[in-house]
């Protein structure tokens, strides 16, 4: 049957009264001032200095002066190379493989350089890798104008052999006294680097290394090496699974080191025939929860009980326990758990050993074959008794040196202030860092290392790959590798890259070529699977049950999808990625449900123009108070819960726009978190964007169905064709047209098709496309009042969980069918848990564009090969097209982005400018731009095979989204193909089209969103 | 001006020509070159000894001038035919040689006949002192009969400005013909307006553009006189979207044995006429770009990157990519950049405005032999208009997109 689903953005939409939705719906831009607000103010008219002869003056001589200033062009130098590089050829990219491993995110990419410059990081598929929003973004971080850009010693600059020969010789005098050198690092997960700390270790008496992660998976560690003997973490593979469980794993974010996106994605392939069931029990509304089947709303305390209960209704064991409102629904996913059998898995997030042994337990118990003991992944390595033992020893002055690595502790510990006072007592002090960071700026030596992007190394992500990086750009400041540092302190003389060379070979190549691995960026392994111990559940059990604590409010941090850790909160295109739950950007925010918002009197009032505002609460955590922090109401939030995400507040290298957001790390305790809070009033500016480019009370752009409806319902049901009245009869809309069709079966006719189930909402083709496309940051206000430049933003709707027959029953029961009362109905604000479904909107690629008719200039017309195109230097911003656009997907320059101390980000300085790609113009103020689809790349790929004389080949053509896109949900390609992808994709029963009854005829297709809702 | 410089430069490099020449000539000795040996000896040294040897200065080999005075003429010829063999046979000259160059061997030459290599010697002798007094000549030939085409236009227009204004201000002053004055203003404003447009039209098309350059190069004497290809300098152009600036190194793969420009080499720039002594001096600017020392034959190291003013510049809103032109479709330079090879000092041929893309794109037919990208779509597009062959125009290349983005 057809869904009678309603999806909302915003609670305001539920509200009858609110006038405001109505007025953004209508109006395409809503920051209007009406001209009686200035001049109608005669007082201050008549004030006014400048007299109306006065004005034109100016005005006539500005004029003046601009047209003469323009009759002269400026003189333009080119300077070629002296010598050429043989493998650079100017205007034509070279890409390189290469492995990010910054302790946080861990991937394989290929980086894209231009000039010599990187531009964009693109996964590297064929070492199976992902690349989410912060590994897309990263490139940026390579010109962050802040990082620190020589050796500095006690805040006065120094030479590099300076600082080694007086590290050194301090060393050995410490080493000969005795005293202890610790190294304190990131997750490395390099194994050279780590033989390089043991060859130290070797050469110098008393040396310990302490691994330390700032967003601590150590609980997860401890368990996995009790149970396999070593310090690493199960792999899943989610790609078999039938039945995944998830207690509190926000697995598709960070859990973990994330990058299950893939396989999970790959689980639910419906025309593979698979499909996994999917149930979430969360408190937070993660991205994990969002793309659930089922989202059960679970205290953190409860969560716990609710662990042990699921263990017990699959083991049929009776350890203690506690009942838990979703008991039923527990017992439920053990049924369809047991069911699944082998393929079954379950995973939590309690950052607790005795819960993750639990985990591990109930996977045994079920011999489940999707927990992957054999390729382990080292992307974390944390540990945290051993870190705090480290701080204790710091505060009573028992170490001589410490060494920090790729960590920023004064930032992240909890007891910072204990770490800061350590340091004073410490003899020795040396920081490594790309920034001058919190740590780095109380270090007696502050060294500068280099971005990924400038510096050779090695990643062991998982048991079974082996991955090197290499310099893709010269290093731009003097800054030098730590392993070079570690190599000039053992007294050898070779450079890291004849170390690290010299080591892979003997150790990891396995006879692999290094020049081969080098130019895959990879080369597979051997790995062994990793026998079990016993696990004692009962005592694991009695020993979780007992770290339970409840109180008014349980806090729940979590790592968000922009920001992660913070190491790159000084990146503007992250600060600027939009949540893709709360869609707010430039912030953290305390989330709190709307019964408790009701009961604290917290509101989030929205504005005329789509603003949101907030109130600031006052947090007590174990005694630690944050101040300031504003609330954001989040439907789906368990009551008595609230989230705050880490990352954000910092303070050192930081441009002044980024200083935003409270550091969540000062409550980051082990164990349960018990919050005060108290509302402290006031008026917090969101940048939230929940009501902005709405698609004008056209609440039907989102379809979803049943697994159940897909395989054995009719696809007119779920995905009824839209249709028209011609000549009072029904008629398929394509039939009907107002245009005359132009004829596209020639040559290339391009469409993206983007598949709804498989979109997780991850964000990463929003920075892709960012980055391909010289799209521009706006700021914080600009976003918030709704002029964000966003070309692919990805919409979330709400919708409640009711099931489709409940939905048509209520839909009957309707007393008209007025859609406002149906709205109503089915939609209620105090909708406690409601779905959500994501739906990434750029240009649709109109072959019948409303956009170019109205266009006065014609600077935007439709090409024969599909795409919408849209000539910046004859645009003269009349904002027609944006007005009759019913997508709402242009976008228009308020301002010069570029040059301009008013926007001071990436584009205002020289070192930000070279991440621009040369092949896309950067628009200027007062013109619209759009998603181009990414006409320069389908371009560069048709005049490749002109070239080569060859057709282009099967789904050879990309966008920069598509490429970015981990789980294969956007695809794009040439549906004159028959054999590419997307050409199927486009008559699959499963694709419809936004707003099809409109006759746009679009070329962006999307696939219906499934949901597995099988009970049993 | 200009020609009178011309003389005195000329005149002066003819004296010391002929200074030259008699101090040669008083060195003969008995078994005197003559002339013609020496001119046939040219031509064979061009084609074989110049790319080492030059003949008043060291390159990569010793400078040759004179050099029958300083080896008998059987050790030349043992040893331009094969040094090798003489070096082996234990020579202490020819080890001497080979050492001081480096231990650079020269080249075989066991084809030159006994008389080639005599004619050889003979040009190295003599030199080529008489070309010079031709080329006064020719440079003078050049420039004379340009001033009648340029008066003549310039008077005609004096004249119609003079009738112009003696109408104007015989209606506006004298006449009280009322019908005359409104008629004189709509024509007034229409001139006005015509030529208006057609000014505000040029702003920014930089047709003839030709900026004062770092160093005087001139395309006619290396793609016209010595008819190197351009893609040889200019190797992006069928890779990539610009055709590439050369960088220094590629001027060094000639360069580095070209130190000099030859007696009578002229070349006009900046309405200076240049002459061997200026001309020697650019050369040596590319030397102090790419941090060689002509001297001892070897890189310094500290280089100097030659900032060129930049002549063809499209707006950055316009896409335009060499590769597609000269690779896919074979379009010869010179249809865009003008006779090039012709060109002592480059400007900007065409002017580079969007009428003008569109108007070749709309007139030019696809290449599309031996093409497997074209092979379908032609197929196709043939079928669908009727024609045998399809402009670029109709295969979408005159949609906006595909140069604007």
């Amino acid at each position: 049957m057809a869904s009678n689903r309603k999806y909302w953005k915003s609670v305001e939409e539920l509200n009858e009264n609110s006038s405001i939705v109505a007025s953004l719906e209508e109006n395409e831009f809503n920051e209007g001032q009406a001209p009686e607000s200035f001049l109608g103010d005669k007082e201050t008219l008549e004030s006014s200095n400048t007299t109306r002869r006065d004005f034109l003056k100016y005005v006539g001589f500005t004029t003046a002066a601009a047209s003469l200033a323009a009759c002269e062009g400026p003189v333009v130098k080119s300077i070629p190379y002296v010598v050429k590089p043989e493998e650079v050829t100017p205007g034509i990219a070279n890409y390189y493989a290469s492995t990010i491993a910054d302790g946080f995110d861990f991937a394989n990419v290929l980086v894209k350089t231009k000039e010599g410059r990187p531009v964009f990081i693109l996964p590297n598929k064929e070492a199976k890798g992902t690349t989410n929003a912060r590994v897309n973004a990263s490139v940026l971080s390579l010109y962050d104008s802040l990082r620190l850009k020589g050796p500095k010693v006690k805040g006065n600059t120094a030479s590099w052999s300076d600082v080694n020969s007086k590290i050194s010789s301090q060393l050995k005098a410490l080493s000969e006294a005795g005293e202890k050198i610790v190294f304190l690092t990131g997750t490395l997960a390099s194994p050279s680097t780590q033989a390089l700390i043991a060859e130290f270790a070797a050469k110098y008496n008393n040396v310990s290394h302490v691994v330390y992660d700032a967003i601590s998976e150590s609980a997860a560690l401890d368990a996995f090496e009790e149970v396999y003997g070593e310090r690493a973490l199960p792999n899943y593979k989610l790609e078999d699974a039938k039945t995944i469980v998830s207690i509190g794993a926000d697995f598709l974010g960070d859990w973990q080191g994330g990058g299950f996106e893939a396989g999970y994605a790959a689980g639910r392939d419906v025309k593979a025939g698979k499909f996994s069931r999917h149930i979430q029990v969360e408190s937070n509304y993660s991205l994990t929860g969002a793309n659930a089947d089922k989202r059960i709303v679970l205290k953190p305390s409860e969560q716990i009980y609710a662990l042990i209960n699921l263990y017990n209704e699959i083991t049929g064991q009776r350890l203690a326990s506690k009942k838990t409102p979703v008991d039923a629904d527990i017992k439920k996913a053990a049924l369809q758990l047991k069911k699944a059998g082998n393929k079954a898995v379950v995973v939590t997030g309690i950052q607790n050993k005795n819960a993750q042994l639990l985990a591990l337990a109930i996977n045994q118990a079920l011999q489940s074959e999707i927990l992957d003991t054999t390729n382990v992944k080292y992307v974390r390595g944390g540990n945290d008794a051993e870190v705090a033992k480290l701080v204790a020893e710091l505060k009573t002055g028992k170490v001589g040196a410490l060494i920090t690595y790729n960590t920023n502790p004064v930032y992240t510990l909890t007891n910072a202030a204990d770490f800061k006072a350590g340091l004073k007592k410490t003899k020795l002090t040396v920081g490594f860092s790309s920034k001058e960071d919190e740590t780095l700026s109380e270090m007696q030596y502050a060294l500068p290392t280099p971005s990924y992007l400038e510096a050779w190394g090695d990643v062991k992500i998982t048991a079974n790959q082996y991955s090197l990086t290499q310099p893709t750009i010269k290093p731009l400041f003097d800054t030098k590798q730590f392993q070079d540092c570690l190599l000039a302190w053992t007294d050898q003389s070779i450079a890291y890259y004849d170390y690290l060379a010299a080591f892979a070979k003997e150790n990891a190549l396995n006879g692999a070529s290094w020049n081969q691995t080098l130019h895959d960026g990879f080369t597979t392994v051997a790995a062994t699977a990793l026998s079990a111990q016993e696990i004692n559940v009962a005592e694991a059990a009695k020993a979780l049950k007992s770290t339970v604590k409840t109180g008014a409010f349980e806090l729940t941090l979590y790592s968000s999808v922009a920001i992660g850790d913070g190491q790159q909160a000084n990146n503007p295109w992250l600060q600027e990625l939009p949540d893709p739950l709360t869609r707010a950007a430039w912030d953290n925010y305390l989330l709190m449900s709307q019964a408790d918002a009701n009961e604290l009197g917290f509101t989030n009032p929205v504005k005329d123009n789509g603003a949101i505002n907030g109130q600031y609460a006052k947090i007590t955590v174990n005694g630690v108070v944050i101040d300031n922090v504003p609330v954001l109401i989040q439907p789906g939030q368990a009551k008595g819960t609230l989230g705050l995400s880490y990352g954000y507040g910092k303070t050192k290298a930081m441009k002044e726009e980024m200083l935003v957001g409270v550091n969540a790390y000062a409550v980051n305790f082990s164990g349960a978190l018990i919050a005060k809070v108290e509302n402290a009033g006031g008026k917090h500016l969101f940048a939230c964007e929940q009501l902005q480019h709405t698609i004008a009370g056209r609440h039907d752009i989102l379809r979803e169905t049943s697994l159940s409806e897909y395989q054995h319902g009719h696809a007119e049901e779920w995905n009824p064709r839209p249709e028209v009245s011609l000549k009072h009869e029904e008629t398929d809309v394509t039939k009907v047209d107002l245009w005359d069709d132009h004829d596209r079966s020639i040559g290339h006719h391009f469409n993206l098709s983007i598949d709804l189930t498989s979109c997780t909402g991850c964000g990463s083709c929003v920075i892709a496309c960012h980055a391909e496309n010289n799209v521009p940051v706006v700021g914080k206000h600009e976003v918030r009042v709704g002029r964000d430049m966003h070309w692919l933003r990805i919409d979330r709707y709400y919708t409640s969980v009711g099931d489709l027959e409940t939905d048509n029953k209520k839909v009957n029961s309707a007393s008209s069918l007025d859609s406002a009362e149906l709205y109503q109905k089915l939609e209620t604000p105090e909708t406690v848990n409601p779905q959500v479904a994501f739906q990434p909107v750029m240009c649709q690629h109109c072959n019948h564009a409303p956009c170019e008719t109205v266009c006065p200039v014609a600077a935007t017309s439709h090409g024969r090969q599909g795409q919408n195109q849209m000539a910046y230097n004859r645009c003269v911003g009349t904002r027609y097209c944006a007005n009759n656009c019913p997508y709402r997907v242009r976008r228009f320059n308020w301002f010069k982005y570029n040059n301009n101390d008013e926007f001071d980000f990436n584009m205002n300085d020289d070192l930000g400018k070279m991440v621009l790609n040369p092949d896309v113009v950067v628009r200027s103020r007062g013109v619209m731009e759009k998603c181009s689809m990414c006409i320069q790349m389908t371009q560069a790929t048709i005049l490749e095979a002109k070239k080569e004389g060859r057709p282009v080949d099967v789904n050879e053509f990309s966008t920069a989204c598509s490429s970015a896109c981990a789980t294969g949900s956007i695809q794009f390609g040439d549906i004159n193909n028959p054999e590419d992808e997307v050409t199927a994709l486009r008559k699959d029963k499963r694709a419809y089209r936004l707003l099809e009854f409109i006759g746009t005829d679009n070329n962006v297709v999307y696939q219906t969103k499934i949901r597995n809702t099988n009970e049993a | 001006m200009k020609i009178v410089n011309l003389h005195r430069k000329l005149s002066g490099v003819l004296k010391l020509s002929l200074v030259l020449f008699f101090s040669f000539s008083l060195s003969l000795s008995a078994q005197a070159p003559t002339e013609e040996q020496a001119k046939a000896g040219k031509a064979l040294f061009n084609m074989h000894c110049a790319s080492c040897h030059k003949l008043n200065k060291k390159s990569t080999g010793p400078a040759l001038a004179g050099v029958a005075e300083r080896r008998e003429m059987d050790w030349l010829k043992a040893w331009i035919k094969n040094n090798n063999k003489l070096r082996a046979s234990g020579d202490a000259d020819a080890k001497a040689i080979y050492e001081e160059y480096g231990g650079v061997a020269m080249s075989v030459f066991e084809f030159l006949s006994d008389k080639q290599i005599e004619d050889i010697i003979a040009y190295t002798t003599l030199g080529d002192a008489k070309k010079s007094a031709t080329a006064v000549s020719d440079a003078h030939a050049v420039d004379v009969d340009s001033t009648p085409n340029e008066v003549l236009p310039k008077i005609a227009t004096i004249v119609v400005v003079l009738v112009l204004l003696a109408l104007g201000g015989y209606v506006f002053l004298k006449s009280n013909n009322g019908f005359l004055k409104i008629v004189s203003i709509i024509i007034l404003v229409f001139v006005g307006v015509y030529f208006g447009f057609g000014a505000l039209m040029d702003v920014g098309v930089d047709e003839g553009y030709q900026p004062v350059q770092p160093i005087a190069f001139s395309h006619k004497i290396h793609a016209g006189d010595n008819k190197i290809d351009c893609q040889y300098c200019h190797s992006s152009a069928k890779h990539s979207k610009t055709s590439g600036i050369p960088s220094v190194n590629v001027c060094m793969n000639c360069h580095k044995n070209i130190s000099e420009v030859s007696e009578e080499t002229v070349v006009h720039f900046e309405n200076k006429t240049l002459t061997k002594a200026d001309l020697d001096k650019e050369i040596q600017k590319v030397y102090d770009a790419a941090g060689w020392d002509a001297d001892n034959l070897a890189y310094t190291g500290e280089t100097k990157p030659v900032k060129w003013v930049r002549i063809h510049n499209l707006p950055d809103f316009a896409y335009f990519n060499h590769s597609q032109h000269v690779t896919v479709a074979g379009v010869k330079c010179q249809k865009c950049h003008g006779p090039v090879e012709e060109m002592e000092e480059l400007y900007q041929y065409s002017p580079l405005t969007m009428g003008w893309c569109i108007d070749c794109h709309k007139e030019t037919e696809v290449n599309i032999e031996g093409n497997g990208y074209y092979k379908k779509i032609h197929e196709q597009l043939s079928e669908k208009y009727g024609v045998e062959k399809v402009t670029i125009a109709q295969l979408g290349g005159k949609e906006c997109g595909k140069c604007h983005y």
